[in-house]
């Protein structure tokens, strides 16, 4: 079932064209610049890059672990720059980003480019030169995922852009280790991990209860192409992958018993959630409202669980040294 | 003979001019923390920062 309108447009940004010139002098003020870099995105990018520079083995010195913040932070808003740039023609149907800058005609999609290439630019050298390479390369990729493949491919092209578009959220975990150490290991992809088989059913459950909006945007999002029902199994799926995956760094041995605790408990009541909203139909849309707004409850508590276990006492020392 | 052009090019509105305002002041303030912590984690880094490992 395709709730897609015969109208809808996949013909791609109206910035990629039209927009690039400015037709009279700009009415930005600073806080439309900030919307442009996703404040709320970037505070939970932030947050999990916090967490895999403070479990990751080794010392680093808190200006050093700040500025790799500092950039991490910067580049996740210029990744958001980038996709208001690029989907100013679909964020302008949708209800939920109708408001934001470029839509609304608060800053010229040329504007945005430039902001977002800039930061993007900035955050990149930054982190290379007063950090590491291998932090700033994952940085660079992470930037380049996040806009490339998934702002300008997936999200239009496949009801599994959430799926693999997840990565991009998925990758600051990595880099805040990758800061500390120079390098990767196991305990960085199992974060990355959690994050992303923690994606399908965070934005499923969203989609659910927003179809139309997406469906008018001619955005091919899970329940938009295949259906209701189809949506709500594979949250279920994707749930029952991600709560094991949750659990996993306590057996594994880089988290507690808290943190076991912690992931077993929240992880039943993802899976408790997920079943609800199996069971349920539309127009109801409760259950998916439930999980969507949990998920984020979830995904916060493993990490903040994690960082007061295993991180909390490294970055006193790192910032008592 | 026609007049020559009186062409004063763009003339910003005062709202223009108060949203450049706000945008130059953040732009200086943002080159102003990135020298100083180009400037302080040189400090910290002493010699090491020329040396940047993977």
């Amino acid at each position: 079932m395709s709730l897609i309108s015969e109208g809808a447009n996949f013909r791609g940004p109206i910035a990629a064209g039209a927009g690039l010139g400015l037709a009279e002098p700009s009415l930005a003020s600073v806080g439309d610049y900030i919307a442009l870099m996703k404040p709320r995105v970037m505070s939970l990018v932030v947050f999990t890059a916090l967490v895999g520079l403070a479990v990751a083995p080794g010392s680093l010195h808190p200006l050093t672990g700040f500025t790799a913040l500092l950039c991490i932070a910067v580049g996740a808003g210029a990744a958001g720059a980038l996709n208001m740039w690029y989907d100013a023609d679909i964020d302008a149907v949708m209800t939920r980003t109708a408001r934001r800058p470029v839509p609304m005609g608060r800053v010229q999609p040329g504007e945005a480019l430039a902001f977002g290439l800039t930061l993007a630019s900035f955050a990149v050298v930054v982190l290379g030169l007063l950090v590491n390479v291998l932090a700033a390369a994952l940085l660079a990729f992470t930037i380049f995922f996040y806009v490339v493949i998934y702002t300008m491919w997936l999200k239009r092209s496949t009801p599994q852009n959430i799926v693999i578009g997840g990565a991009a959220g998925a990758f600051p975990p990595m880099i805040g280790w990758a800061a500390v150490t120079g390098s990767l290991s196991l305990e960085p992809v199992v974060l990355f991990m959690i994050i992303l088989f923690w994606t399908p059913p965070h934005f499923w459950a969203l989609a659910l209860y927003r179809t139309e909006d997406y469906a008018r945007a001619g955005i091919p999002m899970m329940p938009v192409v295949a259906g209701d029902a189809s949506t709500r199994r594979q949250i279920l799926l994707y749930t029952l992958i991600l709560v094991p995956l949750g659990i996993a760094p306590w057996p594994l041995g880089f988290a507690g018993a808290l943190y076991g605790g912690t992931a077993v408990v929240t992880g039943a009541i993802m899976v408790a959630l997920a079943w609800q909203v199996l069971r349920e139909r539309r127009p109801a849309e409760r259950a998916s409202r439930h999980l969507f707004a949990f998920s984020i409850l979830y995904l916060f508590l493993l990490f903040a669980t994690l960082l007061v276990e295993r991180g909390w006492g490294g970055l006193i020392a790192r910032l008592a040294a | 003979m026609n007049e020559p052009d009186q062409d004063d090019g763009i003339v910003l509105t005062e709202a223009q001019k108060r949203a450049r305002r706000s945008r130059s002041i953040a732009i200086a303030l943002a080159l102003a923390a990135l020298v100083v912590l180009f400037y302080v984690m040189t400090l910290v880094k002493g010699p090491m920062v020329l040396i940047r490992p993977m």
